[in-house]
């Protein structure tokens, strides 16, 4: 029992089982949608196949009942531990009017669900950050108990909102979590070519909040940093940014093709750090998985992916004429 | 009825609102204990707090961001950006955040926020401190842009939107602030959004503008009042979405029509406004549509020839309706 992390964590049995699960449920999801995509289903994919470790280290580190959760596009492990299901995430890969996201409008994996407190998110990057910071604002001004966190790549680490609304969370000492998932490209630049310096957390220093790296293929990691931070956080003690080690295990996107300006060597390597396979060790060692349960769960959620599949491909458009819905309150 | 400014007016709503729903607050650069460099949330610091009157960074885009945020956890942020100018920053979060929330997420979140600006010259502030921005926010779905040119219409119009489930830009003309001065209630009332008022009722021309051309507009009416010319004055308030019905109403009574708008002239709020009447009251024009603007130059020179130059001004407007009233 001395390398059972997880229960020093304070997380049970069942917690790092479910962890697990997800993790694989989101993996699954997210590569059905490419094959969906190259056999001309749906029009677009945006992946986060590499990145489940640290989203759900974090989701389990939160409170999924309160606090209030701004995410980006590669957030698809993120979004489903905050109780969006299966079937809705199929819904806004189809553009189908039950998208609980857009009803439609958005590209997938543009998130949003306000019954479970996903705020609704756009394409140019990093608008999220001051929004987050607007709701910590309000947790402060309406003293209410919850935080909220945001995600985002380290492209993003270079836009102005970051730098501002990391700056306005400093000097207002504002109960938010900034998570940056740094797998090292910005579609096709490079961290050497985004960044002067060699760590996003290092940034933090400049905004009076500390900066923590992680390693985002550990969950576990993840999970004690960012519990950590929300702790400080609702103590009053202010923001935290925290930067996730993660890999890309895709292109950018469907409509990206990363041979042109990475290496497949880098990219199988990458995968020796699969999230999932390390989590999975971490589950055999401690004696909670061996491989009739993996598979058991392997099962399950192909089962959970099928039926998210069938129910998105037969759900109904939007009409056509509800383009012109919701411009204004109605 | 007391007789306040402009800019006291813009004080008053945002203190009334204050105090009726706490979940009102402002932010912005110098908002707080020096109450604003136009003096517009002067006596709020002391009045709310620095909780509810909050000085922020010099982040026009987090202003605006961190407003959305709030806002779209329930609150009713008024955010003030110092000049009408220095908007840019937060153009993005204005118009791809702000403008979009209710329809990209299908009416799921919504975002009632205020952003106030000062705007408008003759008051020696050059390029950068003199500019009008509207045009640039007129053609996005989503938001509403209002430009009111009495105290009167300011009070209701910014409780509107304050109380507005929308996003709501709130252009004050700078100029105006001190030099317009009009009756205001001293009780609650508002102004409903999207409805242009006439400020004069006339049979010979038609006159339709906004903000600080309303008066100029009126003072010129005045004067051709003298020699037996009637003008009839639509004030438009709502620079976007535009009152078409008031728009096509106000045109068609004199067959008439001169815009006036501040702004440089081409693509600018009275363009659509001209579109407007041509799709629909064209066989009841008896002239071709007039416009009257500022210049097709980046912005308002400083030196006071140029300015001048620039600036619309009641002389110019006099000589236009008397133009048109000949036609």
């Amino acid at each position: 029992m001395e390398n059972n992390r997880h229960q020093k964590l304070g997380l049970s049995d069942q917690d790092v089982l479910e962890m697990y699960e997800l993790m694989v449920l989101a993996r699954r999801l997210d590569e059905r949608m490419w094959l969906l995509n190259r056999a001309g289903k749906i029009p677009f994919v945006i992946s986060g196949q590499g990145h489940e470790g640290a989203q759900i280290g974090a989701a389990f580190a939160l409170n999924r009942k309160k606090d209030y959760l701004l995410p980006y596009y590669r957030d698809l492990a993120l979004v489903l531990a905050f109780g969006m299901s299966p079937r809705e995430v199929m819904l806004g890969a189809f553009a189908k009017a039950e998208d609980p996201s857009s009803g439609g409008r958005q590209m997938s994996s543009h998130f949003g669900q306000k019954k479970n407190r996903i705020v609704t998110g756009s394409s140019p990057v990093t608008t999220q950050v001051p929004h987050a910071v607007g709701f910590a604002l309000a947790a402060k001004m309406k003293k209410q108990n919850f935080v909220s966190f945001t995600t985002f790549g380290e492209g993003s680490s270079n836009q102005g909102d970051f730098h501002e609304g990391l700056n306005f969370a400093g000097v207002h000492n504002l109960p938010v979590i900034f998570m940056c998932q740094n797998n090292q490209y910005a579609i096709s630049v490079p961290i050497e070519k985004q960044l002067p310096t060699k760590s996003i957390a290092d940034r933090a220093a400049g905004y009076g909040m500390p900066g923590y790296k992680v390693d985002g293929s550990d969950p576990l990691e993840v999970y004690r940093v960012v519990k950590e931070a929300r702790e400080r956080a609702i103590k009053g003690d202010g923001p935290t940014l925290i930067e996730a080690l993660t890999n890309r295990f895709t292109p950018h996107s469907s409509d990206d093709d990363d041979k042109a300006y990475r290496n497949p060597e880098e990219v199988k390597n990458a995968r020796q750090n699969d999230p999932i396979v390390i989590f999975g060790k971490y589950l055999i060692e401690v004696g909670l998985l061996d491989e009739p349960k993996r598979k058991e769960i392997e099962e399950r959620m192909k089962g959970i992916v099928n039926d998210a599949t069938d129910y998105a491909e037969q759900a109904p458009y939007a009409k056509p004429e509800d383009a012109l819905k919701y411009v204004y309150k109605e | 009825m007391p007789v306040i400014s402009y800019i006291d007016a813009v004080t008053q709503a945002i203190r009334e609102e204050m105090e009726r729903d706490e979940n009102v607050f402002i932010l912005g650069e110098d908002v707080g204990k020096k109450g604003g460099v136009f003096k517009a949330t002067q006596g709020l610091f002391e009045q709310f707090g620095e909780e509810r009157v909050i000085d922020t960074p010099l982040t026009e885009s987090a202003i605006a961001g961190v407003a959305i945020g709030a806002a779209m956890y329930g609150l009713r942020p008024i955010g003030e950006m110092q000049f009408a100018d220095f908007i840019m920053p937060a153009v993005n979060q204005i118009v791809s955040e702000a403008a979009r929330i209710r329809y990209r997420s299908n009416n799921d979140w919504h975002c009632p926020i205020v952003i106030r600006a000062p705007y408008g010259g003759g008051v020696h502030g050059g390029l950068y401190h003199s500019q009008s921005v509207e045009a640039i926010f007129a053609n996005q779905p989503g938001l509403k842009i209002v430009m009111p040119s009495t105290p009167y219409d300011v009070k209701g119009l910014l409780k509107a939107a304050i109380r507005d489930d929308d996003p709501v830009l709130f252009f004050e003309h700078k100029r105006a602030y001190r030099l317009i001065k009009g009756e205001v209630p001293d009780h609650d009332y508002v102004v409903p959004i999207g409805k242009a008022d006439v400020k004069r009722e006339g049979e010979d021309i038609t006159v339709i503008t906004y903000g600080l051309c309303v008066h100029f507009a009126l003072q010129a009416a005045e004067k051709l009042a003298q020699e037996g010319i009637s003008s009839h004055i639509l004030d438009l308030r709502t620079v976007y979405p535009l009152d078409k019905e008031s728009i096509m109403e106000a045109a068609m009574k004199t067959g008439k029509v001169l815009l006036i708008t501040e702004d440089n002239k081409e693509g600018s709020v009275i363009s659509e406004v001209a579109a407007i009447i041509s799709e629909n009251c064209l066989f009841d024009l008896d002239a071709p549509i007039m416009r009257l603007a500022g210049p097709d130059v980046p912005a308002m020179p400083f030196a006071p020839t140029m300015e001048k130059y620039f600036m619309i001004n009641p002389d110019k407007i006099e000589k236009a309706m008397r133009e048109l009233a000949e036609f």
